[in-house]
Parts: structure tokens; sequence; C-alpha cells
């Protein structure tokens, strides 16, 4: 599995590591390509549908960036997002998938590098993971 | 409202594992309320059941539907070609749910999704609570609106018992005194008399103790007897 680049969901939300993908774009920081970033007005808009349905499509590993607690725009949906991450990990340990392929993490807006620096810390984990065991079978079924 | 809590992915799994096509079919009253069986939790569970089959390379089609109210035969109208269309269903209802489905389609395996918990309210947000024990006689009234049944672990009408500590249960620190409870909403509404009534025992022939039970409205019924 050397030659393994996961693929990575990054749910970001608008107001910290969307704009903090974006400054590191900006400051040329490098960073895994193994992440697909989705904007979110908040991480509070996080549904466990949204993460069950991106590991039910063969998603190696899924990171909800938001923002430092404290710092949320409305109040506590970054708050909310963390339990409900801890909702979803338990769910996906029973239905038969690592529950360290689901983390969440909080930055502020300007801190670029800590983005990119979350990115190859995910990238490393799901690496030493190996592929999702439901994109495996899904690769043999094919 | 009736309060319940999903089972485990893994045991649902086992027990739905001889079903190909299988509908999870979720209730949009109490059980949508507490946050255990309605259209999100149907959704979350379907998606579970679909990656635990998928990793043991089993194919099952996994169909989701959320009713009004499974506890009331009018609402299958809109289940009924879901129903036709699978093997077995996962109920995520209430007990009483999960039968009403079984008898309305006789023929289909029904299983439950959920285990049902008690008759509570939401204390607060993430928090629910039993308050009601559905005895068959309701005896609020006597002790200032705070249930000696539900609320006291040792279900006594004339108490305390003399174990708790601080107000608190001697069954867990966690638990409210039900009798504290009592004499506290007394004291508040000053009928703290009520206390030096002596209440004679339960009659627990209208709880379930007296089997099952079912209440016949004549005034509301559409048949009648000739």
């Amino acid at each position: 599995m050397d030659n393994f680049e996961p693929k990575i969901l990054a749910l970001c939300c608008h107001y910290c590591a969307y704009a903090a993908a974006d400054l590191a774009g900006s400051m040329r920081l490098q960073y895994p390509a193994n992440v697909r970033v989705l904007r979110l007005p908040c991480t509070g808009k996080v549904d466990p549908s949204y993460i069950m349905t991106a590991f039910e499509m063969g998603i190696d590993g899924v990171l909800v960036a938001g923002c430092l607690e404290g710092g949320c725009h409305f109040q506590e949906g970054n708050l909310r997002a963390k339990k409900r991450v801890g909702l979803v990990r338990d769910m996906l340990e029973e239905a038969g998938i690592e529950k360290d392929r689901l983390e969440m993490f909080n930055l502020s807006s300007a801190e670029g590098p800590r983005f990119a620096e979350i990115v190859g810390i995910m990238t490393e984990r799901i690496k030493k993971l190996g592929p999702s065991p439901l994109r495996r079978k899904l690769e043999v079924s094919v | 409202m009736i309060v319940a809590s999903r089972k485990n992915i893994k045991d649902l799994k086992e027990m739905l594992a001889q079903h190909k096509r299988i509908l999870v079919l979720g209730c949009g009253t109490c059980v949508t309320v507490c946050l255990a069986g309605g259209e999100r939790e149907v959704g979350m569970i379907s998606s579970a059941l679909r990656i635990a089959y998928k990793l043991d390379e089993e194919e099952h089609q996994i169909d989701e539907l959320t009713i009004e109210r499974q506890c009331e035969n009018e609402f299958f109208e809109d289940a009924i070609e879901a129903v036709q269309s699978v093997d077995a269903v996962l109920s995520l209802a209430c007990g009483a749910g999960v039968q009403a489905t079984a008898e309305r389609f006789p023929n289909t395996p029904v299983y439950a999704g959920l285990d049902t918990k008690f008759i509570g309210i939401l204390q607060e947000q993430g928090i629910w609570t039993e308050k009601c024990a559905a005895c068959g006689e309701c005896v609020l009234g006597e002790y200032g609106g705070v249930c000696p049944i539900t609320r006291c672990s040792k279900s006594l009408l004339n108490g305390p018992c003399g174990g708790a500590k601080n107000g608190k249960c001697e069954v867990s620190p966690d638990q409210d005194c039900g009798w504290q409870l009592i004499y506290d909403r007394l004291k508040a509404i000053g009928q703290l008399d009520r206390l030096e009534e002596i209440f004679s025992p339960h009659d627990w022939s209208k709880s379930h103790e007296g089997g099952c039970r079912k209440i016949v409205r004549e005034d509301q019924r559409i048949v009648t007897k000739v």
C-alpha cells in the first residue's frame, strides 16, 4: 500500500477552516492533495448523514474543521459538531469502519499553516490505516 | 411521550441477516421527538447497515421510509407499497408501533430497531427522564403532581423510606428522592397536610400486572353492535 493515496473529505467552516485553506494557498504552503474541501456556513451545519453517506460511498477519511472553541460565529455550532462527530465515530465503529477515519479539528481563519498541518496529520493517519475497508470491497466487486 | 433508544448496529445486522430486502420504517411521532426513530435516524441507521453489509460482501437492499405514526392503522396507507416490495421491516417505532406494523402486515417479518424505555419528558436538551409508569390509576393529585410510583425507586405511596441522603435516592446518587420532591412540591403549594393521610395499597390489577389492557369507548366506535 506504499502508493496508496487516500481520498479525504474536509468539511470546512466558511469562517475559519475554509478561510485558513485559502490563506494556506495564498501563502503557497504545500500540503497533501488528498483532501477535497466542502465549504459549510458553520460546522454546526454538519449533519451526521453527510459523514455516513461519504463513508458509504467509499471515502477513506473525513475531517471536520471548525472554529476554535468559543470562537464560533454562531455561538456553539462547532461544539455541536464536536458532539455529532463523536456520535458518528461510534456508529462507524459499530458498522465496522475504524472510528479514527473521522476527526474534528479546530482552528482560526488566520491559521493557514495549521490547515496545512491538519491535512498532513489526517493524510498520514489514513495512509497508515489504509484504504477504507468499504472502498476495498467496492473496488474488488468492480 | 414514549422514549426509546436505538439498538447497536452489529445486533441489527445479525438480526436482519437472513433478509435481502429490508425497509427501515421510521415513526414521525414520539420517537422522532426523542431523536431515536425519526426520518434522520432512519437515514443514519440505514446508512450504517448498508456499510456493515457491504463490508461483509453481502448484498442487501435497504430502503427508507418514515410515516407519520406507526401506532395508528390509517397512517400505514403511505407504507403499503414500500412494505410489499421488501422481505422484512425494521421498525424504528416504540414497542406499540412495531406491533401495529406487524399486525397490519401479517405476512411480513417485522423487527424492532429500538429499545422502548419509558414514558417520559425531555428534561433538558439531550436528557430524557421517566415520569409515568402507566399504572392505570393516577394518583398524581394526591401527591402534588409528583408520581410516587415512578419517581420513588420503591414506589412507596406512604414514604419516605428513610434511605435518602441529601435529597438523593439510596438506589443511585444521580437520582432524586421521589419523596423529597413530593415534600418540596406539597410545601410549595401549601398542601403539606396531605402527608398526614395514609394511603391504601395501590390497585395493581389496573396496571400491566392485571394483564394486557384495553380501553373500549362505545361512543367513539364506528361499528355498532346490534
